[in-house]
């Protein structure tokens, strides 16, 4: 197969690296080769922050290049246009229809734009809001927003998935276990 | 069994199953979960130093005991520890002793964009440099035994995409550690000159040795392709270059000083084109051209400042990129914030409605210096801020400037080098207000303890330094508490710090919410009350925003966000926030 490229964006403390550790877990599960990267550093929350998984047979770089992206998945609206151009032509995206302010909208230094979610669609023929945060509550922890949004592009991984259900089994703490399989599944029907 | 781990912890998890003994580090992105595994893996003892130097230093002892070490840094690390580098170099090692060094080209949590290659060239000594995680595993077996055939210290160097990259990793046969004997041996450990000049002919003697090592060494390895194209390169950029080119000839250094010059000359005689591939500074290039070597294609093509990627690689040879849509521009930009109730916001909060000069330094606080706060206006290295403070306000002495400068450190960093800057204000009488933001957590690179947390990297209890008294030690007198949650307190404290002549210290000791998962009731704004004058704003708190529409937009809070430390409620002078009892989703 060739290379598998997931660009994964969001905001400090939404649990990107998580939702990235069981794309890379699942692949390797699966027998595949992977590279998975993110930048992080600054601990504090609000942040941009963006992870690459790649799978493959062989991966070399660990990093994905803009235009090369089969899949986006962004953990809030604005993220997902300031990555969109990692895509690749056709390629997927699906993000969290729910906002969060960067600090400088908070601070009034700049205009969250109200029409994030029309740019996508204009920009991307392939795209997928869900409101992964009502999903993530009704699965019974708001914190699950990241397996919400694994679920969601299930069906668009080169895996299977019995074995993304697996990994996410073993990655969760005991008591979160029925959680984030709920959120898994609220994910892949929405 | 195969693993997916990170380059740190592939290089952590080496060194407990390569004989390592003792390990001392302080912490710095990207170098910090190293250290950090090491203790989760539970097999060595480690430890956290007050800073790289003492890390270092540690280590050196541990070797000279005959254990196997490890020191942990990140570039900027080097800086402090380079003193007893720089001689180490000359006593060499007992058992084997590894300095990691990890460099952040494209400087995602740093400060400079330092090269640690040089570093290596400057003490003489070897310096391994692996491109994914099962290189870093091995390369810390492997830099274990140069050091001990040898007699040298390694630099075993990363970079940001190869210390947070995960990838797959297959452990090899563990070595049990074997601490050898603890030995007195004047002439090699004692550096007075008599004996350093002695060894200063064996370093020399060893860097020849070393180069012939290099020639024949598997680390460095050729993998011939196509021979129209043949790319030296190293560490991350070599899987770039995999990435950009499958089928060129690549020579892969692994050691990357000293360079193996036959090899390189061979190398570069099998292949029509040659290309160097190194992130940052020229230092293969230099060095390959001074053998005398055509380099075609480096850095007249490639970039000295941030990182390279297979694109930049395949653009530097007008190979085609994949077709990309522009960014789209213009959208607000995220940068990191002080946490929801950080207790930092209160103190910028109030620096910034004063206007004064705030000598910084480096930590979370540091984000004091972005909009809206504009709060901090020099930042140079870890304890800068007062040694920096002191030297301003000399100046303004003598300019006849009646301007008192404040310095801004936190606990971790003060430990690290700010007491010798206050140790010296004091002894000089100098005139600065220092304010400690001792929040008890090394929170930038992620709420590490240290000498004032009260507990090990391990998390038992050790001795807390009681920093007041510590202070007070150090030759000031006027030491008080702060609280940063109290804004109208705390801008009486600040007055009266500037006010009062002479050294000045306040001490914030309100805990990093994130380290301590503080939680508070979230809070609300009445609507009816919100006048949308924005004075709440200026506490920049990613909880707060504006109603989308209306003429005058009221202000409104993420309830999802918010922590409820009430700085924002202090800003607002139509009482028109307040808590929502019980509520609190901050997702901290």
């Amino acid at each position: 197969m060739p290379i598998f490229n997931i660009v994964i964006a969001g905001v400090g403390g939404q649990g990107v690296l998580m939702a990235s550790r069981v794309l890379a877990e699942s692949a390797l599960a699966s027998g595949l080769d992977i590279k998975q990267n993110e930048v992080h550093g600054m601990a504090q929350r609000g942040g941009s922050v963006i992870s690459f998984v790649r799978m493959g047979e062989k991966v070399a770089s660990p990093v994905v290049m803009p235009g090369s992206a089969d899949l986006l998945i962004s953990f809030e609206p604005l993220e997902a246009l300031r990555y969109l151009h990692y895509l690749k032509p056709g390629g997927r995206l699906v993000y969290n229809k729910i906002s969060i302010n960067p600090s400088t909208v908070a601070a009034g230094l700049a205009v969250y734009p109200d029409d994030v979610e029309d740019q996508i669609a204009a920009s991307c023929g392939n795209a997928l809001g869900v409101d992964a945060l009502a999903i993530a509550r009704e699965a019974g922890n708001g914190k699950a927003v990241n397996m919400v949004m694994v679920g969601t592009v299930l069906k668009n991984l080169p895996l299977e998935e019995e074995v993304v259900t697996e990994v996410v089994k073993q990655v969760s703490k005991e008591k979160g276990v029925e959680v984030n399989l709920r959120a898994l599944a609220g994910g892949a029907a929405a | 069994m195969k693993k997916i781990i990170s380059g740190n912890e592939a290089i952590a998890l080496g060194f407990t199953d390569g004989g390592g003994v003792f390990a001392s580090g302080y912490p710095g992105t990207p170098s910090t979960e190293t250290l950090e595994e090491v203790a989760r893996l539970g097999e060595v003892y480690c430890e956290w130093a007050a800073n790289e130097k003492v890390a270092l230093e540690a280590a050196i002892g541990g070797s000279i005991a005959g254990g196997r070490s490890l020191a942990t840094m990140k570039h900027v690390g080097v800086n402090v520890a380079a003193d007893p580098l720089m001689t180490l170099t000359y006593t060499g090692v007992n058992a084997g002793l590894i300095l990691m060094v990890a460099d952040d080209p494209g400087m995602h949590s740093s400060q400079n964009e330092q090269d640690s290659r040089h570093y290596a060239r400057f003490a003489k000594i070897p310096m391994l440099d692996p491109a994914d995680s099962q290189d870093a595993y091995d390369m810390v077996r492997t830099a274990f035994e140069i050091s001990e055939q040898f007699d040298t210290p390694v630099m075993l160097r990363t970079t940001t995409r190869i210390s947070h990259a995960k990838g797959v990793v297959v452990p090899r046969e563990k070595i049990s550690p074997q601490v050898g004997e603890w030995v007195k041996d004047v002439p090699k450990y004692v550096m007075l000159p008599n004996f350093g000049k002695i060894k200063h002919v064996e370093v020399e003697e060893r860097l020849l040795k070393l180069r012939e090592y290099a020639e024949t060494t598997p680390l460095n390895r050729v993998e011939m392709g196509d021979t129209e194209l043949g790319i030296i390169t190293s560490g991350v950029s070599y899987q770039h270059v995999r990435e950009a080119f499958p089928n060129a000839s690549v020579l892969k250094l692994g050691l990357v000083h000293p360079l193996p010059e036959r090899k390189i000359r061979e190398f570069a005689g099998s292949v029509k084109r040659l290309m160097v591939v190194e992130e940052m500074d020229a230092i293969f290039e230099e060095q390959i051209r001074a053998m005398g070597i055509e380099v075609e294609i480096g850095k007249n093509k490639l970039p000295l400042c941030g990182e390279i990627n297979a694109d930049l690689i395949r653009a530097a040879l007008g190979d085609p990129v994949a077709e990309a849509a522009a960014p789209v521009e213009g959208l607000p930009q995220r940068p990191p914030v002080f946490c929801p109730s950080c207790a930092h916001r209160g103190l910028f909060t109030i620096l910034s409605k004063l206007k004064t000069f705030v000598s910084g330094d480096i930590g979370c606080y540091t984000l004091g210096a972005l909009p809206p706060m504009g709060a901090m206006h020099s930042v140079i290295d870890m304890g800068a801020s007062i040694s920096a403070a002191h030297g301003m306000a000399r100046v303004n002495a003598i300019a006849g400037r009646d301007e008192k400068p404040v310095a801004v450190i936190g606990d971790s960093t003060f430990f690290h080098s700010g007491m010798t800057g206050l140790l010296s204000l004091a002894f000089n009488g100098g005139n600065a207000l220092v304010i400690i933001m001792d929040n008890r957590a090394t929170g930038m690179t992620g709420g590490q303890e240290n000498p004032g947390t009260g507990k090990t990297l391990q998390g038992n209890p050790t001795r807390q330094v009681d920093m007041v008294p510590l202070v007070k030690a150090l030759g000031i007198d006027n030491v008080f508490e702060l609280n940063t949650y109290d804004l109208a307190a705390t801008e009486a404290a600040i007055k009266k710090g500037l006010e009062t002549p002479g050294p000045y210290v306040l001490i914030d000791r309100n805990p990093c919410v994130l380290r301590y998962k503080i939680r508070k009731p979230a809070m609300t704004v009445d609507q009816d009350k919100c006048t949308g004058c924005r004075a709440c704003l200026k506490v920049a708190c990613m909880a707060l925003g504006l109603t989308a529409s209306g003429e005058r937009p009221k202000v409104q809070v993420d309830p999802n966000v918010c922590n409820g430390c009430g700085v924002c409620r202090q800003m607002c002078k139509f009482d028109a926030m307040h808590e929502i009892e019980g509520e609190n989703n901050a997702n901290l």
